[in-house]
């Protein structure tokens, strides 16, 4: 016995895995799993198409430009640079019942946030509270990590910088009279930005850790007076700065503003007029950039977004069609078994 | 090559000519020679690091990868964190370092144990034990049997008379027969008299080193006297001292300028067709980037200026808003970016691949050679898909496609033929294993391997038929073998051919001993009777007179010549009374060489006792003459040989091995061309052909060269093709491609009909020169088979480089001997057949295995199965990656060009490493389209892969379209499906993060898909491999964008939150679902379309096996191939000439005589006597059992030496 193992002893080893013989599933392109699969996929994808569509189409937007680029537009007086914290009023009708919960949102159009030099000026040491890096920024965030006099900026970075600043007052004209529109701030931002990523350094009062920093530039108040109504809505938690500072993707692009869920507006905004009151503090003519406001409200499946239940139907349909057409080439052309 | 190849060119100044002095270690010192020490391995503890790395960076990608490095740490274009690429880099180049220095420490090691052998040095008067590396130039040493040879020696005395040693040079050279080497007089009398060799001083002159094994000269100057040297007098490092007990030796080169070593490490790197397709494809994938980076940068300048110059208010430019130098520091940054087009990950994974591929052949127990224990072996590891797209096969004949065995298979003997066994209805029955096997206990002194089936032979034998007893006992007398009988009725045969052998040992089975000779007389034992005929003279065999006779006196005093030969000389000289026997005999002929038997004719005549002394004083008178001697031989010879009695004929089977004439078949089923490269004759070579089923008597016509000059080749070329092709025979246009470096191609031409073609070397000789070569090659190949005999080592080569120089095909060599190697290192490809003589062709050969067979199933399973992984995978690879790479180029018209990733980071540095690599690696690892069995019931699969179908530049380009489509979806439909929705909580969703993940995930998906698309073998592995990287990704990118990991490095994972806010929206994984398919649906359409309207031969076999649910029906049985009718004679016999003087001399004689006598007792012998093995001997029932386990040779085998040549990584 020892003998014949001696004899063998370069022998392989007779498994599966050395040999190559492991089970396997060998699928190949047939025609049984084609043609009945692409109309499955075909059915299923009209199916959801059909349901993005209808849905899409049952959510309301109402869309309006405030840049004030006409003559005739009423924010047209407030894009002369020299004037200075300028109001202006947009009037608007809704004819049927605005559905609630309604978003209220503000859209930048060419608006490069998503320019790389722009996204990595940012200093995320800084935002988590870390007060070493309150006196000295992160380099990225040049040019806006020192102010002229070599004081540190509080938070730096041309993102923090060019924080959207125009605020809005919704009211709807009831006999004539503006009654407002109560606009909900809270809980607009991520749950993880406004309590992990974003964090103001644990000193009482806030306004302490900035000392010898300086405010951007850009900023009217420094980021311990964002809210004044909301002691806990300041520094860098600040709802509005935490949407800000969630950069978009896309050059024109949205960001949630207020909800319109409390008071008399649970239900939505009802037929009427309303006013928009806007402070319009934020440039974007210069480079050609658009600002608009929008009512929306939402589905299971998000904003109004007909492209997807478009898109669905369209290949739902091409699949059937392919799965016919693949039938016939099937039927008249498959390949004889006698070779 | 090497960097370290340097310390060998930089010699001090060239040495022209060598002088040593022995036992005078001070003088030679000043010449400083090399030591015996020998050093293979590259690096040491301390250079490993620098130089290992600086390799590394030779390689183009690495060099490539730090470039990008350098420009990542540049602030204005880093427009990725240097981590993305430090990641794959440290990867792969402490993979590859971790390989190199296991391959170096290998080296370490075997330089070790050979440099620390100990060898008897003479030092100082006294022998004492040293390591070989301490041996030094001028040394005298003493080598005992067995012993490898320490150096180059001068041969100064031995233990044998006449100062011989036997030695083995199977490692030079690889023959394994003993050769012989003797010393000079002046030196063998020093004996082993150590006081006298210490005090010999003689000096020699010599050639310096150099690399050639055959020649050698020099003189020694000795007590004034001045002595010639030659190659008879050397012992070269690496031979083996069989049968000397001792011998004393004079280190002439050490170490690194031993001829064995000057041989070594010229092993060239061979690349596979792939590979060069690869780096033409680089370098045109960095022609690719080169203008993405450049239309992106041009986007960036009318960017900056329509925009960007604008959009000041928030980010300011640093530049003063140069557009040009934005444009600069931007194309850069899109090198960075795109820089995942030319994968880092490629070469390490094809590495990976062709590995596993390589194991699988060692693992391979269906090349598995039981009898020799000998496992097929993978000694490359980076050639494996090459096999699969063999076009030109070169095999060497004996050893390769024969087992070198030759078998005494049937006879006819007076109009009666005998060897076939027949039923009781008369039909003829196939032999096999089982069939009775005749019983020779009767004879006392048979063979006991001889095997014979037909009973009716020893009938007859017994029945004292005049004859059959003629028959043999001019097989037992006519002939030039030597017998060794070391014990009473154990005899042992050598034989200069293994034909001789066979004959001779038939002989002896059927009651005709033969026992010894002497230089006069041959002793046989008839039937048990002893019997001792006086040798008067030996006509010996050569080419021209193919045949050779014996005249000899019977005990009763008859004389008697007896003459063997070709059939057609035979029958010549026979007396008219022979007539009717002749027709019979030829006809039995005919049928002997229809079954690819070799065949003798025999006969014999009686002479008389005057005639004979007559004719035996010119015989005397001629060999003596200064003049012409040969052609008065040749008319003695040819006057005696007339009028000759027709005894019969004989026909002995050359064993090929098991499954030749099928594996041929096979492997010309898939269009593979094969051509037999043989140092053997013409008739022997086309013997084979025809019983290896190559040459077939259905062809239309086999042509043989054999012109004497250029121009009769030429011509005779000239009419080959033109009765191949009548209609384009004069045509002097060339069907040619020509390539860019101006090599023309020659294109395969058409013919009708099936040709063979047989050329010998001289012909051959001349078919090779310049002005011919082109004729030759397209002759060739228009021919099903080629055969080219008595060919040289060099012209073996040379065919294969004239086939590599005009076609662009794939070619493979195989062979078993040292005069193979030549030709398995030109080849794309070198096998060795190993377990046979010597290591040389196997220590050469880039894969090695035991059988001829086996070559089917490296080629038709393995190679197949490699070629098509290989392909899938570079197809699957660049598509994902290119895919990848894309989707950053659409994305920069929508962000200013400003070199903005749209994936994570931490995504694009694991995409390659983590998310992607297991499932390609498995499919690479285990695809199978059918199973082997399949595989050889359809050869034709083979031949997409001779072709290049499977991956091609246009395969590549079709691979970039369709990743072109990919990204565009991957890009496009989450940007249209998310840039103005919202999320179910009316947050906002079209933010880079989420948007990222969203592209990355729906990336992941399509990938995935796409790869289950391309897998036809789903093992658990594989499913395992690709749900698990899905699964993988996902646990990844909720682990990296969770709390902890942000908490820890705040900066380094600012994607905190995303997947848990993003991945729990409906509309998000709709979008993805509609990416992935989208991605897919165009594929499988397109594939399903194709197979229906233009299958190809996989799809076809796939599509059957599905049919046939993997049940295979059973190979057909094989019968054995019979053919009846012959045109042409089967005679063949591998002899040489010049034997027969040798036997008749005496010298020859001395040492078996030694053993017969009893009163010379060889103590101290170890080995058994002088049996010399290998292809003088290798007849089956005497020799050496073939395919025997070779001896475990100690490790100075060559492939210690070999030094590798690094891989291009």
């Amino acid at each position: 016995m020892v003998k014949q193992k001696q004899e063998t002893a370069n022998q392989p080893d007779n498994t599966a895995f050395t040999q190559q013989r492991l089970p396997a599933w060998q699928p190949i392109i047939s025609a049984g799993i084609v043609i009945p699969g692409f109309l499955i996929i075909g059915l299923a994808f009209i199916g959801i198409g059909v349901a993005l569509f209808v849905t899409s189409q049952s959510i309301q937007v109402l869309e309006m430009d405030y840049t004030g680029v006409d003559k005739t537009s009423p924010c047209n007086r407030c894009t002369d640079p020299n004037v200075k914290s300028c109001l202006c009023q947009m009037d608007f009708s809704i004819d049927t019942l605005f559905k609630g919960p309604v978003f209220f949102y503000y859209g930048l159009s060419n608006y490069y946030q998503n320019f790389r030099k722009y996204g990595v000026s940012i200093d995320y040491n800084q935002l988590f509270g870390d007060l070493s890096y309150f006196t000295s920024p992160s380099e990225k965030c040049s040019p806006y990590q020192y102010d002229n006099n070599n004081n540190p900026i509080v938070p730096c970075g041309a993102m923090a910088n060019s924080m959207f600043s125009d605020t809005f007052k919704l009211f709807q004209i009831v006999n004539g009279t503006n009654k407002e529109v109560p606009l909900d701030g809270k809980g607009i931002a991520w749950w993880t930005d406004s309590n992990i990523k974003y964090r103001n350094p644990s000193v009482t009062p806030l306004q302490m850790a900035f000392n010898n920093t300086v405010k951007p530039l850009l900023w009217a108040n420094p980021a311990y007076q964002l809210d004044p109504a909301d002691a806990n809505n300041n520094g860098f938690i600040n709802q509005d700065f935490l949407v800000w500072m969630r950069r978009a993707a896309l050059p024109n692009f949205r960001k949630l503003y207020r909800r319109i869920t409390s008071g008399d507006y649970t239900q939505g905004l009802p037929a009427g007029n309303y006013t928009l009151q806007i402070a319009y503090n934020y440039p974007v003519l210069s480079f050609g950039g658009r600002k608009t406001v929008v009512f929306s409200n939402v589905s299971w499946m998000g904003g109004k977004n007909d492209f997807l239940g478009i898109a669905y139907l369209v290949i739902g349909s091409m699949c059937i069609i392919m799965s016919i057409v693949m039938l016939i080439v099937y039927a008249k052309f498959r390949f004889s078994e006698e070779e | 090559m090497s960097f370290f190849g340097l310390d060998c060119v930089k010699k001090k100044e060239r040495e022209l000519q060598r002088k040593l002095r022995a036992n005078d270690r001070e003088y030679n010192l000043s010449f400083k020679y090399a030591t015996n020490a020998i050093k293979t391995s590259k690096y040491n503890l301390f250079t490993f690091l620098p130089l290992n790395l600086f390799e590394q960076f030779q390689r183009i990608a690495n060099a490539y990868f730090l470039f990008l490095l350098v420009l990542q740490v540049i602030p204005q274009i880093s427009s990725l964190s240097w981590f993305t690429t430090v990641v794959p880099l440290v990867l792969v180049l402490v993979v590859t370092a971790a390989k190199d220095a296991t391959d170096d420490i290998n080296r370490h090691r075997s330089d070790n144990q050979v440099n620390n052998r100990k060898v008897q040095v003479l030092i100082d008067g006294k022998l004492q034990s040293e390591k070989w590396m301490n041996v030094q130039v001028g040394d005298i040493i003493k080598l005992e049997n067995n012993h490898f040879v320490t150096a180059d020696l001068l041969l100064l005395s031995s233990s044998e008379p006449l100062n011989l040693v036997y030695i083995e040079t199977a490692e030079l050279d690889g023959e394994t027969n003993l050769k012989v080497r003797q010393a000079l007089p002046v030196t063998g009398d020093l004996e082993d008299d150590i006081a006298k060799l210490a005090d010999f001083n003689g000096e020699v002159r010599c050639e310096p080193p150099n690399n050639r094994l055959d020649r050698f000269t020099g003189t020694l100057t000795y007590a004034g006297q001045k002595y010639a040297l030659d190659n008879e007098k050397i012992l070269l490092r690496g031979c083996t001292l069989r049968n000397t007990e001792w011998c004393f030796g004079l280190v002439l080169f050490g170490g690194p300028e031993t001829k064995l070593m000057q041989n070594c490490g010229k092993s060239t790197f061979k690349r596979t067709s792939v590979d060069r397709l690869m780096n033409v494809l680089v370098l045109c994938i960095f022609g690719f980037l080169a203008f993405m980076c450049t239309i992106l940068a041009i986007g960036n300048v009318f960017w900056e200026l329509n925009e960007g110059s604008h959009f000041t208010v928030f980010l300011p430019r640093q530049n003063d808003n140069n557009a040009a130098f934005s444009a600069f520091l931007t194309f850069w940054s899109y090198v960075i970016i795109l820089n995942t087009v030319v994968p880092i990950s490629l070469y390490v994974s094809v590495e990976i691949i062709r590995l596993g591929n390589s194991f699988y052949i060692d693992w391979d127990r269906k090349m598995y050679y039981a009898r020799s224990d000998t496992p097929a072996m993978a000694r490359t590891t980076t050639l494996n898909e090459e096999l699969g797209q063999i076009k030109y096969i070169f095999s060497d004949k004996t050893g390769t496609l024969t087992q070198n065995i030759m078998i005494f298979n049937k006879c006819s003997i007076n109009g009666k033929t005998y060897g076939d066994v027949y039923d009781d209805t008369g039909q003829r029955l196939e032999i096999t294993e089982r069939t009775e096997r005749v019983d020779f206990s009767f004879n006392p002194l048979a063979d006991p391997r001889f095997v014979f089936h037909d009973h009716a032979l020893v009938e007859a034998v017994k029945l004292e038929n005049l004859e059959v007893h003629a028959f043999f006992r001019l097989l037992a007398l006519c002939h030039t073998v030597m017998a060794e009988e070391k014990k009473e009725g154990e005899l042992f045969y050598q034989a200069q051919s293994p034909d001789e052998g066979a004959l001779v040992t038939a002989a002896r089975n059927f009651g005709f001993v033969f026992r010894s000779r002497t230089p006069d007389s041959v002793t046989i034992v008839e039937e048990g009777e002893q019997r001792s005929y006086e040798l008067l003279a030996i006509l010996d065999f050569n080419n021209v007179r193919k045949r050779m006779s014996v005249i000899v006196r019977s005990p009763e005093r008859k004389l008697s010549l007896y003459c063997k030969g070709a059939d057609t000389i035979i029958y010549e000289r026979l007396h008219q009374s022979c007539s009717k026997l002749m027709d019979v005999t030829t006809e039995h002929l005919n049928e002997f060489a229809g079954e690819g038997l070799r065949t003798l004719a025999l006969a014999y005549k009686d002479l008389d006792e005057e005639y004979f002394s007559q004719w035996k004083e010119r015989h005397h008178e001629a060999s003596t003459a200064l003049e012409d001697r040969e052609s008065k031989l040749d008319q003695l010879y040819e006057e005696i040989e007339q009028d000759l009695l027709l005894l019969g004929a004989t026909a002995i089977e050359d064993k090929l091995q098991d499954g030749v004439a099928h594996t041929i078949e096979q492997l010309s089923k898939a269009d593979i061309k094969i051509w037999v490269l043989t140092g053997d004759k013409q008739e022997t070579a086309e013997n084979i052909g025809y019983s290896c089923n190559l040459l077939r008597e259905e062809m239309n016509e086999v042509f043989v060269i054999s012109g004497s000059s250029p121009e009769e080749v030429r011509q005779e070329l000239r009419h080959a093709r033109s009765s191949m092709k009548p209609d384009a025979a004069d045509s002097v246009l060339l069907p040619e491609r020509t390539l860019v470096k101006g090599v023309k191609v020659i294109t395969d031409e058409e013919v009708n009909g099936e040709y063979g073609l047989v050329i010998n070397g001289h012909s051959l000789a001349y078919a090779l020169e310049r002005s011919i070569e082109v004729e030759f090659l397209r002759t060739a190949c228009m021919c099903k088979a080629v055969i080219c005999c008595r060919v040289t080592p060099l012209q073996k080569a040379q065919v294969v480089e004239l086939v590599k120089k005009y076609k662009q095909v794939v070619t493979l060599a195989i062979g078993d001997g040292a005069n193979d190697v030549s030709m398995i290192k030109a080849a794309h490809i070198g096998v060795g057949i190993s377990g046979q003589e010597g290591m040389q062709a196997v220590l050469s050969s880039d894969y090695s295995f035991a059988q001829f067979c086996f070559l089917q199933r490296l080629l038709l399973v393995h190679g197949r199965w490699s070629y098509l992984r290989m392909c899938k995978f570079l197809r699957y690879f660049f598509y994902k990656n290119f895919t990848f790479t894309f989707v950053h180029f659409w994305y920069a018209f929508f962000c200013g060009f400003s070199a903005q990733t749209v994936y994570d980071e931490w995504f694009i540095t694991l995409y390659n490493l983590i998310y992607t690599a297991l499932p390609v690696l498995g499919m690479s690892l285990f695809d199978q389209d059918v199973n082997d069995m399949w595989s050889f019931q359809h050869p034709q699969l083979y031949i997409p892969g001779q072709l290049n179908l499977f991956f091609s530049k246009k395969a590549f380009f079709t691979c970039a379209l369709h990743s072109c489509y990919s990204s565009l979806m991957l890009f496009f439909i989450p940007y249209a499906a998310m840039h103005d929705t919202v999320r179910d909580d009316g947050k906002d969703v079209a933010d880079y993060q989420s948007f990222a993940l969203l592209t990355q995930t729906c990336l992941l998906f399509a990938v995935s898909i796409q790869l289950g698309l391309e897998m036809s073998y789903w093992t658990a592995v594989n499913t395992f491999f690709v749900l698990g990287s899905l699964a993988m990704y996902f646990a990844v990118t909720f682990t990296m964008y969770s709390n902890g990991m942000f908490l820890m490095l705040p900066s380094a994972f600012p994607f905190i939150g995303t997947a848990r806010n993003s991945l729990n929206q409906p509309n998000v994984w709709l979008t993805i679902l509609l990416t992935s398919i989208l991605c897919v649906l165009p594929v499988v359409t397109y594939r399903f379309l194709l197979i229906q309207l233009c299958p190809t031969i996989n799809d076809k076999v796939m599509f059957k096996v599905r049919q046939a649910k993997a049940t295979l029906p059973p190979p057909p049985r094989r019968a054995r191939i019979r053919r009846t009718s012959s045109r042409r004679s089967g005679y063949a016999f591998s002899h040489a000439q010049g034997y027969g003087d040798l036997v008749t001399s005496g010298r020859f004689l001395r040492r078996p005589a030694m053993f017969l006598s009893s009163g010379f007792a060889h103590t101290g012998r170890t080995t058994t006597g002088f049996s010399p093995m290998g292809r003088s001997a290798g007849y089956s029932p005497t020799g050496r059992p073939q395919n025997a386990k070779v001896p475990d040779v100690e490790g100075t085998s060559l492939q210690m030496y070999r030094t590798f040549t690094d891989s291009a990584l």
